[in-house]
């Protein structure tokens, strides 16, 4: 598994795969994809550098423990539902806003927020257990 | 600026509370006079409260309220009326005694500051208890005096005995809260009334109503177990492993007292029909003359003091029964009285205890010589304790002899056993008063001496103050008696005490016979103690022992249900998992009548219009094949690597069909899922043993294959029985229409997911959150053991 091939190209492979991730989070509201999808392929990710680099050094690569990733992930999307209260409406309802750049427009909404708390809690909660698994035992 | 009355109520409240916090940090800093410093707290609460003796006996109530949750109407609401006020005074001018006393008592304990900690927090609680109007208020105060009582009996936590006591009041006080919860949202829903001085006006149609019973149950559970009545009194004892501050304070005016304060507050709501009437009496009247009893059996003399308290709240409950205008006088008369002569024995029992080492009635004398104010505080509370003349006993005792007499025969057997009762705990009050402080000198444990001053303060004020309350009795029936009795039974009653004794009266001849049935129980203490023995062994079985053998009876219960639901053998739960699955899904085919609509019908056609070979694609054909060759696969892989893997070709294939059906996010997800899952597989593939062939018994595959076949039949039969009916598309139709209006988005599984039903997915990633932290504690213990 460990090939000369396979350790050269997984820097790419992984980079490529966490943008479409991200990518896939994003356009989610319109198109198909989403924050559920977007943490599988992010989490994927995380398990190919896995097996090229060893679970010790992919969890190094991530600098950050998985699992904080998840509950911020809970956290966020739980404070997202929480902004409605400031314009007094029931929790969870959504706000939107629009960010002009000249050209184009680009919406920003408490959904995106709560997507985007989605795809940490996938990504993180699936990283930890695949790491540990690979971490366990001799 | 002046606070105005709301505020400084509501403060004065809290103020216990937030004099808890500070108290490890007084104590550190103050330390010789921690307890005289923080007795300042309930003293102020004390003066405070004597400002209200006037307004209270001339308009009756004092309310406060701030707003708690106003969008259910509910409000943190307190009220003073006399009783409260009552209680109130007597809880915060004992504390205030009780903290200055335990200073010097637990002088360099090392937990000192916590100590007073918690006992001011109970001292919170309890004035919370007895001042909230709101019930929902009430409850939490009363749940929130078992939680600080249980801290301080097991105070001193490295003894098992006072952890027993502990749990033992925790259990037993916490099934009366739940009694008392049931109770007050029973009544709330029953009258609408969340507040208490809301609910007296709806005593009539309470009384009237079908429920009056269950409601009546579930208030008298809490009263009784918070008051140790019988059969609930067996807590109290074992609560006696507490320091002796803490019993002093406990047992005299507030935490067992919590009950008769909760029965006279809803004596204008529940009381006054035959089943209060004969419950409160029969109990309360069993209890007194049990207690008694008790008592002298005892020689410990915080036990005598622990069961003469059990046998004091039986006299109280039977006077809330008996309801009417004398007897109720009587009860706070004698409320007031017990509180300060039983707070003042504790205390006079923890000097002796302090100053010679022994609590044993039967190894102790003549310590008078030695400890002579000590001695003098036990004789002034033993008075009041008797009821001889010029004492708050006296009055009390008078006016529940007055209540009785009268000619019907329940009236003279309810009197008997109140000379009774009364006699037994004059003989027990003459005996403490007489036998540790009379006599020949007996050695004891240390050379005894003198407490301290901070420990001779309370008993002697309480002993002075029993005989100053009496002298007082005018001012005290109109300025206490008379609002008390306006908030219990809403007459304005006239006081008629007087400190002077009528020799005509037939309660006073009674009163006499009572102390020479006293001095004759004290006199033959011994004897009675060894035949009360000997009936108790001979019985062999304690309401304690019963406790003991429900708890172990519970605990072993748990421990057969925990071995027989997790037996720790994972192929056993899949069994039960999935058994319970294919059960779900196939009830509701068979049981709604869901078949019948897959039968023949004149609509649908007959066996061979169903049976037809479908009409499909070739590609079609090609993710069918793929999936039924995976399926394949799987079962006649011969390894488990293989069998994993084959089981991702067949989610691949059912992902395309989600794909051909047009489902992209469904199919999408799928296609990720299988992925993922061969990822993973591949990095922990060295570690797990997938090259393994299936070893499972003949038995056991069959078992798991009939399994794996009625679920999947389950699951196909349920989804064409669903779809054989009309779809609704009324849901479909609103997100098409308004997804992209309202929610701005174009993917309405998307908006679905973070906008419509963003509730359910915000409930979704906290429980994949969850089993994620499960998942990393099992395989951390894994990898821990060795």
């Amino acid at each position: 598994m460990n090939t000369l091939i396979f350790r050269t190209m997984v820097g790419p492979i992984v980079t490529i795969m966490v943008i479409f991730s991200v990518f896939i989070c994003l356009r989610g509201h319109n198109a198909p994809g989403g924050g559920f999808i977007g943490g599988l392929i992010a989490a994927a990710a995380v398990a190919v550098l896995g097996i090229a680099t060893g679970a010790t050094a992919a969890r190094k690569a991530l600098r950050v423990d998985p699992m904080v990733i998840a509950s911020f992930g809970v956290a966020i999307a739980a404070l997202s539902g929480l902004a409605s209260m400031f314009t007094g409406s029931p929790f969870l309802t959504s706000i939107w806003a629009y960010w002009s750049l000249g050209e184009t427009t680009v919406p920003l909404s408490t959904p995106l927020v709560f997507d985007i708390g989605v795809y940490c809690v996938v990504f993180g909660t699936i990283a930890a257990i695949a790491l540990a698994l690979a971490e366990e035992g001799p | 600026m002046g606070l105005s009355l709301d505020a400084s109520i509501v403060l004065m409240a809290l103020a216990p509370f937030a004099a808890a916090l500070l108290a490890p940090l007084v104590q550190r800093i103050a330390a010789p006079f921690a307890g005289w410093v923080l007795a300042l707290v309930p003293a102020a609460i004390f003066v405070f409260l004597l400002g209200f003796i006037e307004p209270i006996a001339a308009r009756r109530f004092v309310q406060a309220s701030i707003d708690w949750v106003p969008a259910y109407g509910l409000t943190l609401s307190f009220f003073i009326d006399g009783l409260s006020l009552t209680f109130a005074l007597a809880i915060s001018g004992i504390g205030t005694l009780i903290l200055i006393y335990s200073g010097a008592y637990l002088r360099g304990h090392q937990h000192l500051g916590r100590f007073f900690g918690f006992m001011l927090a109970f001292m919170g609680a309890m004035l919370g208890l007895v001042l909230s109007d709101n019930m929902l208020a009430l409850f939490s105060f009363w749940e929130l005096t078992t939680v600080s009582s249980f801290l301080l009996i097991g105070f001193d936590h490295s003894r098992q005995a006072a952890r027993r006591g502990a749990i033992q009041a925790l259990v037993v006080t916490n099934i009366g809260g739940m009694g008392l919860l049931f109770g007050v949202i029973l009544a709330q829903q029953l009258t609408g009334q969340w507040n208490l001085s809301g609910l007296r006006d709806f005593g009539d149609a309470m009384r009237e109503n079908p429920v009056y019973p269950v409601v009546l149950i579930a208030f008298l559970a809490a009263a009784f177990t918070k008051s140790a009545q019988f059969p609930f009194h067996f807590w109290l004892p074992n609560a006696m492993e507490a320091p002796t501050p803490v019993s002093a304070f406990l047992h005299s005016a507030t935490m067992v007292q919590g009950g008769v304060y909760l029965l006279l507050r809803l004596t204008p709501f529940l009381g006054g029909t035959p089943a209060w009437t004969v419950t409160l009496v029969v109990f309360g009247g069993f209890t007194l003359v049990w207690g008694a009893l008790g008592a002298i059996r005892q020689t410990d003399l915080k036990q005598v003091l622990a069961q003469s308290t059990i046998a004091s709240l039986g006299l109280l409950v039977l006077l809330i029964g008996l309801g009417t205008e004398l007897a109720i006088t009587a009860a706070i008369l004698y409320f007031i009285a017990h509180a300060a002569y039983k707070a003042g024995l504790f205390m006079v029992v923890g000097n002796v205890d302090h100053g010679s080492g022994s609590r044993d009635i039967v190894a102790l004398g003549g310590l008078g010589d030695p400890m002579p104010v000590t001695f003098i505080a036990a004789a002034l509370a033993a008075l009041s304790m008797i009821g001889l003349p010029v004492t708050a006993g006296f009055l009390a005792k008078e006016e529940m002899y007055l209540v009785l007499l009268g000619p019907d025969w329940p009236q003279i057997l309810v009197l008997i056993m109140l000379v009774i009762g009364n006699a037994l705990l004059a003989g027990v009050a003459l005996s403490i008063a007489i036998r540790p402080f009379l006599g020949a000198l007996l050695p004891t444990p240390k050379v005894p001496h003198e407490a301290p001053i901070a420990m001779l303060a309370g008993p002697v004020a309480l002993g002075a103050a029993g005989i100053l309350l009496a002298l007082n009795a005018g001012r005290l029936g109109h300025d206490i008696v008379v609002p008390t009795i306006a908030a219990v039974l809403g007459v304005a009653a006239e006081s008629h005490l007087t400190p002077a004794v009528d020799f005509t009266s037939l309660a006073l001849w009674l009163s006499a016979a009572t102390i020479a049935l006293g001095i004759l129980v004290h006199l033959q203490m011994a004897a009675i103690r060894s035949i009360l023995r000997r009936i108790g062994t001979a019985l062999g079985w304690t309401f304690d022992h019963g406790f003991d053998v429900a708890m172990f009876g519970l605990i072993r219960l748990a421990g057969a249900m925990t071995r027989l639901l997790h037996h720790g053998r994972l192929e056993l739960y899949l069994v039960l998992v999935f058994a319970g699955f294919a059960l779900a899904v196939l009830v509701p085919v068979f049981g709604m009548g869901g078949l019948e609509a897959l039968l023949p019908n004149a609509e649908l056609g007959d066996w061979s219009a169903k049976l037809a070979w479908p009409n499909l694609q070739i590609h079609e054909w090609a993710v069918l094949a793929l999936a039924v060759v995976g399926l394949g696969a799987v079962l006649f892989a011969r390894s488990r690597l293989v069998a994993i893997l084959a089981l991702g070709v067949q989610g691949a294939a059912v992902a395309l069909i989600f794909l051909s059906f047009g489902a992209p996010d469904l199919a999408f997800t799928q296609f990720m899922v299988e992925i993922l899952s061969v990822v993973i597989l591949a990095l922990v593939m060295t570690r797990l043993k997938l090259d393994e062939a299936d070893h499972r018994q003949f038995e056991d595959l069959a078992r798991d294959g009939t399994l794996a076949v009625v679920g999947g039949a389950g699951v196909s039969l349920l989804l064409m029985v669903v779809l054989a009916g009309t779809f609704d598309s009324r849901l479909s139709d609103f997100f098409a229409a308004t997804s992209v209006p309202i929610a701005h988005g174009a993917n309405i599984v998307n908006v679905i997911l973070v906008d419509y039903r963003g509730f359910d997915t915000l409930g979704e990633i906290s429980v994949v959150l969850g089993a994620g932290i499960a998942i990393l504690a099992l395989l951390r213990r894994r990898g821990a053991a060795p």
